[in-house]
């Protein structure tokens, strides 16, 4: 059941759920972090409405910088802006940034420990159409690998908006991953957000369960484990859905407390299984007390052209995958 | 910045000799290193951290100072060394250059030693980390200049032409980018390797105000840092043209030693020719 402390949405399974690009939320938390810190500057190559960032230029059309189409240039100026106070927000879809400009951001912001905040858009398989060109799926694991570097991975539009404003608060080289379609509104403008931890959004009571299994995913697809989570209890299956929002620095204690308790783990993540989410839980359960892993993502390869729904049942990425990775753990015993 | 009296002109003759003599002993001691770039740029950097730059070493995140950032990071012992004699850091410490636990690394870190505004190396980055500083001066409205140092190769980089391009459409007035002509990169001369003629050109088509000089006469480097200041409404490239190895006789020119350091007899050898040169300078001045 979901976890009333988190104050959930409680119409997250209803048919007419709303449904919320989550770069809307980068878009509201930018404006929002304008109002509250002067330093903030949002700087744009070329996409300033589809990573909305329109809305900050409007507001405060002398804070923000329209750079063309210059990812590596943006990257560098903001590294620049970074180490002379300012906090600046550096936007494009992800394979461009931080795709291209990767060893700028590796040089001029991490190695420089500049205070750059890299918004990726249209990151995961769901960009649809646009074909796998424009598909981010490397990019957490390019941002994760960097020193200094903090990775926000959030689920839905709100959850955006609140890691966006602790980007702006919070000192450092911080990268925030979202997408370009409608997903359902998972949280409430109650649900805690706190950086680096961890949270519960669904757990079955385990008394007397024999049949466990966790579910740890980042990003929109924390939706579709939450459905999985109820279609699996329904079958006597104790389920537990956290969502993973930091994927750096890494809830350690937490995984490690899941992988006590569930002694079994499904990953889910719109990106390569390589590198990403399911890797760093993996990395960090192998130290101590490993357990037997799923993970739900891109099995190595790249995506194509498709509607967003398509992709995600022909690349595995659907409910019933969540559903069927939980169940291959089971069996497995 | 005052005017360029003779007699500081002099001094400054002398303390750009000087520092090439410390750039060998340098490398010799570091082992690894590139020997070309810094002798050549060692009268660039002489003339900025004892005439030009309004900085001060002893307290080196003053926020009012004037911005110095090396874009071609591999030059950077001309710059540790000129730190160094500036006051930022004891000389002795020169001798941990490229060693374990030192400040001063192979290329630049931001961070580790105080007084460096980036860590450099990959080219082509050093010019917008220059515009960022910049334009966080004009938002700010502070009044310090940025001063950007950059090799002649590392134009070939995109990033590069990405800044010129930004830079030109923002007509910056506090931002002076100096590049160091030497003709030289790592696979042979710059006009072989991508030719980067009709250089000037290239640049007041991009909305820069251009200015072409001896990066060997300091004289010629003020005054052109006199004119960048002047300029409306457009940002200053000073093309100083520069011999690579300056002072060494057989390092002239000689683009096979853009990489390496002199061996024990190479920088012996050197450093003769330097001191007799220095003192030739010295006699003449008295």
């Amino acid at each position: 059941m979901l976890n009333k402390k988190e104050k959930l949405n409680s119409k997250i399974f209803d048919p007419d759920v709303e449904m919320v690009p989550t770069r809307n939320g980068y878009g509201e938390g930018l404006v929002l972090a304008g109002r509250k810190y002067k330093d903030v500057v949002v700087l744009s190559a070329d996409l300033t409405d589809s990573t909305r960032s329109r809305a900050f230029a409007d507001e405060f059309p002398e804070r923000f910088f329209e750079m063309g189409v210059a990812e590596q240039n943006m990257a560098t100026v903001a590294a620049g802006l970074g180490i002379s106070g300012k906090i600046p927000f550096i936007a494009s879809y992800a394979v461009f940034s931080p795709g291209r400009n990767y060893e700028q951001i590796r040089t001029t912001i991490c190695y420089n420990d500049s205070n750059v905040k890299i918004a990726g858009a249209h990151a995961g398989i769901s960009v649809g159409p646009d074909g796998a060109t424009h598909q981010a799926t490397e990019d957490i694991a390019i941002m994760r690998v960097i020193p200094n570097m903090r990775v926000f991975v959030p689920c839905d539009a709100l959850e955006t908006k609140k890691a966006t404003l602790a980007a702006a608060k919070l000192w450092g080289p911080t990268y925030i991953r979202f997408a370009r379609e409608e997903t359902p509104i998972i949280t409430t403008e109650d649900t805690p957000f706190t950086p680096g931890k961890i949270a519960t959004f669904w757990e079955t009571p385990l008394r007397g369960k024999k049949k466990k299994v966790a579910v740890i995913a980042a990003g929109p697809l924390v939706a579709k484990a939450l459905h999985a989570a109820r279609k699996l209890e329904k079958d006597k299956i104790g389920v537990g859905v956290f969502n993973c929002h930091t994927i750096k620095p890494l809830d350690e204690r937490k995984i490690a407390e899941i992988a006590k308790k569930y002694e079994k783990i499904v990953t889910v993540e719109e990106h390569q299984i390589y590198g990403g989410l399911g890797s760093a839980v993996a990395e960090s359960l192998a130290k101590k007390n490993p357990v037997p892993m799923e993970f739900v993502g891109l099995q190595d390869a790249f995506g194509e052209s498709g509607k967003p729904e398509e992709l995600l049942e022909k690349y595995g990425m659907e409910v019933q995958d969540i559903m069927q990775a939980a169940e291959r753990l089971l069996k497995r015993g | 910045m005052d005017p360029l009296h003779e007699k500081k002109l002099k001094f400054l003759e002398i303390q750009a000799n000087q520092i090439r003599e410390k750039i060998i002993e340098t490398l010799l001691e570091a082992g690894s290193g590139h020997s070309a770039g810094p002798l050549g740029m060692a009268d660039i950097f002489t003339a900025l951290y004892f005439h030009i730059l309004n900085h001060d070493p002893k307290n080196p995140d003053w926020p009012d100072r004037d911005r110095l950032v090396l874009s071609n990071g591999h030059i950077c012992p001309v710059q540790y060394v000129a730190m160094a004699y500036a006051g930022y850091f004891p000389l002795e410490e020169l001798k941990t250059l490229r060693k374990i636990n030192s400040r001063l690394q192979g290329h630049p870190h931001r961070g580790t030693l105080p007084g460096l505004e980036t860590s450099s190396g990959p080219l082509g980055s050093g010019l917008s980390q220059a515009i960022g500083i910049a334009l966080a001066a004009e938002l700010d409205r502070k009044k310090y200049w940025t001063y950007c140092i950059g090799s002649d190769g590392e134009i070939n980089e995109g990033n590069f032409w990405e800044a010129v391009m930004f830079a030109g459409k923002k007509k910056f007035m506090n931002l002076i980018h100096i590049i160091d002509r030497n003709n030289i990169q790592i696979d042979g001369h710059t006009e072989e390797v991508m030719p980067l003629e009709p250089l000037q050109e290239k640049f007041e088509s991009f909305n820069w105000h251009v200015i072409d000089i001896n990066g060997h006469n300091m004289e010629q480097f003020a005054d052109a840092v006199a004119e960048a200041k002047a300029i409306y409404e457009q940002p200053t490239v000073i093309i100083a043209h520069t011999i690579p190895g300056k002072g060494v006789s057989f390092m002239e020119y000689d683009y096979t030693w853009h990489g390496r350091p002199p061996k024990k007899e190479e920088a012996e050898k050197a450093l003769h020719e330097l001191r007799t040169l220095g003192k030739r300078i010295k006699s003449e001045h008295e």
